[in-house]
């Protein structure tokens, strides 16, 4: 299969290892990638912000870049919940409207895809450590994944996961929510971060790195312990 | 005089003119449905017979903390009453005209008996110590008690005394809530419905300290329910 | 001071209160088990809330049609319908009622259309004793607060500053017992019962079909409320409808678990008149205030008309991670948690609220856990966009219009996202300072760590 990969603005800029995780986990499962250089942003920032004009200025070319593919994949719960969610409310009764909706339906967040597009449930990796997982409230709630990434995890060697008692909460990033409502953004962070310390865990994985953002940064700034923050793509690319 | 009536119907009228997108999707009707309300078979289920509704009706009075108590005999529910007015030295218990509570007061003496009619006093009632009634009837799917003025000597009998014992047939435990709407319209739709009717879960309750469970907060601390055949 | 303002300097000093917090969040715990296990009992919570959903949209999209027939239906039993466009028509039907009937002491239920037309404040003033029966309440009207959260009013309480209040205002002996609490107001609010003149409560629901008004409640006070005082008035929302008496079978249970995880309150009452002839008790006159105060506003806006669906069970703010870490009073509403902050804005001004629907993380749990599928947390985006539509603030619509130009520029983004990491780098140097241009997140958090290369780079010396 041909997959088309989007890489998020900021995963392109902040977490180049994670993406790259991404391409050799798909390579391996012996597909070829294709990553179009003319992609920018999904245009979720001024959507979320109310300014739909914008948002739609923003999504009319990546939709336009995404034309012809067979399947696109994006390593984040957020920004496959954009496009596959958003987008078609962004263009209701707009003249793309049917376009987008081919679009929502041929895209998918990186853990779905592998599950339940290429039905892999064991991709063959090794890490040792104990880890829980973070489900972000996109990929949770919007894409309707709650599964997925698990029996991924569940079937890495050496890993051990447990569950954290605030696993369903958000952890405050909330795009730009987390800037204009620092204090509140932090308050939930650190619900978040203290129910990760409970499990004892070495790791937090999420298929969310803007979640791992707020995550790691609210560890490295508030904690005495170290805490390691991984996309799932960086673990099981791990062997 | 009623207000703004036709300014608000107006606005409400010109607001319902573009029609809103709806949100559920129509639900279907499970296989084999014999439901005559839509929604009937989601909600909790009781089997078929009379003991899987005794069975649920206990079950969630022991959740409630309903006394519920199956009598053989309604000789042996007026014992039971006896007991329980002994045990905890009830001396004056109120109560309503009807076939059930009328042989069951028999059992009982307290000093007083408080009979609920047209204009009682509302002082006497206060100070009674447990309230006698019957009901329209009991619903195994909730543990629910349902009274209506009709059935359970008006408004205040089965609130206001901090004990309330409820006396019912065996006839009376139905399956769910649509079955006691059912028995309601079907007893009050043409006739016209008694002005207060209630659907009682366990003894009065509530959670507002520090969300913990206290019993009898304005309402009856206890609540004692009687199955005669 | 701006509500907006206000807001960020409550929720500032809210958030800093770990302790609170914590408090609030260990008192609603229990709800989520709780409520996940009744919803098990459930043959289908799903779709049951399917079904419900169906049934309020039917209701409210025939509003006209239903509040007409309640009317009709209600007035052949006797009782009596006053409709208020606004709080002051209410609160001037009400006193008058008072007043002509020579109301003396008033009991109420819990209603929060009371708390939104301010009615005690109205009541007072005009020298009636006002007594709040419900004991959440009770304690926040001794305490002179509004209630915390619109169906646990003093859940941010501990027990022992619910005692020093009992000890000040009622003269009490001290306790740390709930129920010795519950007692001490359970003994004071009896005689009040019997004594007043008039009884107010809300309700939960309007029954067009047989006329009646619905009340859910778990300690007896409003049953109370209706029972003894000769006049009972019904303070409702023209949004509380259901069509049919038949419909309650689905609504009650579904309120008492999606409310407090209960499979049924404990009493729900239907009170479709003033005392009938041949019953031994209940009011002499039953008056129902059909109030709108710009819920005809949210009926215009059919995108959002789902939200006059709300039955107010609470559920949305039981799981929202706001709430819990803000709390009810920083939102300064009369309806606090996500609900509120989607309908605030239509009853009170948008671009005096828009700040409520912009401070959340748009994390669905509301959504989720809405028992008649009221989509709340997109509700919260609509307003953003409205609020932009109507009036955007023009620095922040040049940023997003830069935005989305740079965003169209691919040679250009490539160009200068190369630099990344050296910003990145050199970031630590005015790191959480005034020249940090992205204080607002390092003064709380670390920013991440510089990688080398962008994937765009790694991605072509791959391919090369």
């Amino acid at each position: 299969m041909r997959v088309t990969l989007f890489i998020p603005c900021f995963i392109d800029s902040f977490y180049p290892q994670a993406a790259m995780a991404v391409v050799q986990v798909i390579e391996r499962l012996g597909h070829t990638i294709d990553y179009p250089e003319a992609q920018t942003c999904c245009g979720q920032p001024p959507f979320n912000s109310g300014f739909w004009d914008e948002a739609r200025d923003v999504a009319r070319r990546q939709m336009r870049l995404f034309r012809d593919a067979e399947v696109v994949v994006a390593p984040s719960g957020s920004c496959g919940a954009m496009m596959k969610v958003f987008y078609p409310e962004l263009f209701e009764h707009q003249p793309e409207e049917a376009e987008v909706r081919a679009l929502a339906a041929k895209t998918f967040e990186f853990s779905d895809f592998l599950v339940n597009k290429l039905g892999v449930r064991d991709v063959g990796a090794k890490f040792e450590g104990r880890a829980t997982f973070h489900d972000g409230c996109h990929g949770l709630r919007e894409l309707g994944s709650k599964t997925s990434a698990r029996e991924l995890l569940a079937n890495v060697k050496g890993l051990e996961m447990v569950e954290m008692s605030e696993g369903e909460s958000c952890c405050g990033f909330g795009g730009t929510f987390a800037v204009k409502y620092p204090q509140i953004s932090t308050a939930m962070a650190e619900v978040k971060c203290n129910s990760i310390l409970e499990t004892k865990a070495d790791y937090v994985v999420s298929n969310d790195l803007s979640c791992l953002m707020q995550i790691q940064g609210w560890f490295d700034r508030n904690s005495g312990r170290t805490m390691k923050s991984l996309h799932l793509a960086e673990v099981l690319v791990q062997r | 005089m009623n207000g703004d009536r036709e300014a608000i119907l107006g606005r409400v009228r010109e607001a319902l003119r573009v029609p809103a997108p709806r949100h559920h999707e129509k639900p279907a009707p499970a296989p084999g449905s014999i439901a005559t309300a839509p929604f009937r078979e989601w909600l909790p289920v009781v089997g078929p017979t009379h003991e899987d509704r005794l069975a649920s009706f206990m079950r969630l009075s022991e959740s409630l903390r309903t006394e519920f108590v199956n009598c053989p005999t309604i000789e042996l529910a007026g014992a039971h009453l006896a007991k329980l007015a002994s045990d905890h030295g009830w001396e004056r218990l109120a109560t309503h005209a009807g076939d059930l509570t009328d042989v069951l007061a028999e059992h009982v003496r307290p000093r007083e008996v408080l009979r609920i009619e047209s204009d009682y006093d509302k002082n006497a009632l206060e100070a009674c110590d447990a309230g006698l009634t019957e009901c329209e009837c009991l619903v195994a799917q909730t543990g629910s008690v349902c009274v209506t003025t009709r059935s359970s000597g008006g408004r205040a009998l089965s609130v206001l005394p901090p004990h309330h014992v409820v006396i019912a047939s065996r006839a009376q435990l139905l399956p769910d809530l649509t079955a006691a709407y059912e028995l309601l319209a079907q007893k009050y739709g043409a006739s016209g419905y008694p002005s207060f009717m209630g659907f009682i879960n366990g003894p009065s309750r509530t959670g507002d300290i520090e969300r913990i469970l206290v019993l009898g907060a304005h309402g009856p601390k206890k609540l004692t329910v009687l199955l005669v055949p | 001071m701006s509500a907006k303002t206000q807001f960020h300097a409550d929720s500032n000093v809210t958030t800093a209160d770990t302790d609170r917090r914590a408090f609030v969040r260990r008192a609603l715990g229990g709800y989520k088990t709780t409520r996940a296990k009744t919803e098990t009992a459930y043959a289908s919570w799903e779709h049951a809330r399917d079904a419900a959903s169906a049934i309020k949209y039917e209701g409210i999209n025939h509003l006209d049609a239903m509040l007409e027939q309640f009317e009709q239906q209600f007035t052949a039993r006797g009782g009596k319908v006053f409709w208020a466009s606004n709080s002051q028509q209410a609160r001037d039907y009400i006193l008058g009622l008072a007043r002509d009937r020579g109301v003396k002491s008033i009991v109420k239920s819990k209603a929060m259309t009371s708390e939104e037309i301010h009615l005690n404040d109205a009541l007072e003033h005009e020298g009636y004793a006002v007594i709040e029966s419900d004991l959440g309440e009770f304690i926040q009207q001794l305490k002179h607060e509004a209630p915390y959260h619109f169906v646990f009013p003093c859940m941010h309480l501990k027990r022992d500053e619910i005692s020093a209040l009992f000890e000040k205002e009622l003269g009490s002996a001290k306790t740390d017992s709930p129920e010795e609490l519950t007692m001490i107001a359970r003994r004071w609010l009896r005689r009040h019962y019997i004594e007043a003149d008039m009884g107010i409560s809300g309700g939960n629901f309007i029954i067009a079909e047989t006329g009646m008004i619905s009340i859910t409640e778990n300690e007896g006070n409003a049953r109370l409320t209706c029972a003894h005082p000769r006049i009972h008035v019904a303070l409702v929302g023209i949004e509380k409808v259901l069509p049919r008496l038949a419909d309650l079978a689905l609504f009650l249970p579904m309120l008492g678990t999606a409310g407090t995880g209960q499979n049924m309150t404990c009493y729900n009452s239907m009170y479709g008149g003033p005392r009938q002839p041949s019953e031994q008790d209940g009011p002499e006159e039953f008056h129902v205030v059909l109030l709108d105060n710009h819920r005809t506003r949210l009926l215009a806006d059919p995108e959002q008309r789902d939200a006059l669906h709300c039955i107010r069970c609470g559920a949305c703010l039981n799981v929202c991670p706001i709430f819990k870490n803000i709390g009810g009073h920083a939102y300064g509403t009369t309806y606090q948690g996500p609900i509120g902050s989607v309908i605030t804005p239509h009853f009170r001004g948008l671009q005096d609220w828009k700040h409520l629907s912009g401070a959340s993380s748009l994390c669905g749990a509301c959504t989720e856990a809405c028992p008649v599928k009221i989509d709340i947390h997109h509700h919260l985006l609509h307003n953003r966009r409205n609020a932009m539509k109507e009036k955007p603030a023009l620095l922040e619509k040049l940023m997003w219009k830069a935005f989305s130009w740079f965003m169209n520029q691919p040679r250009l983004y490539a160009f200068a996202t190369r630099f990344t990491p050296w910003a990145l780098a050199l970031h630590p140097l005015v790191k959480a300072t005034p020249l940090d241009p992205v204080q607002s997140w390092t003064k709380t958090r670390d920013f991440p760590d510089a990688p080398t290369k962008t994937f765009r780079q790694l991605w072509k010396e791959r391919v090369r």
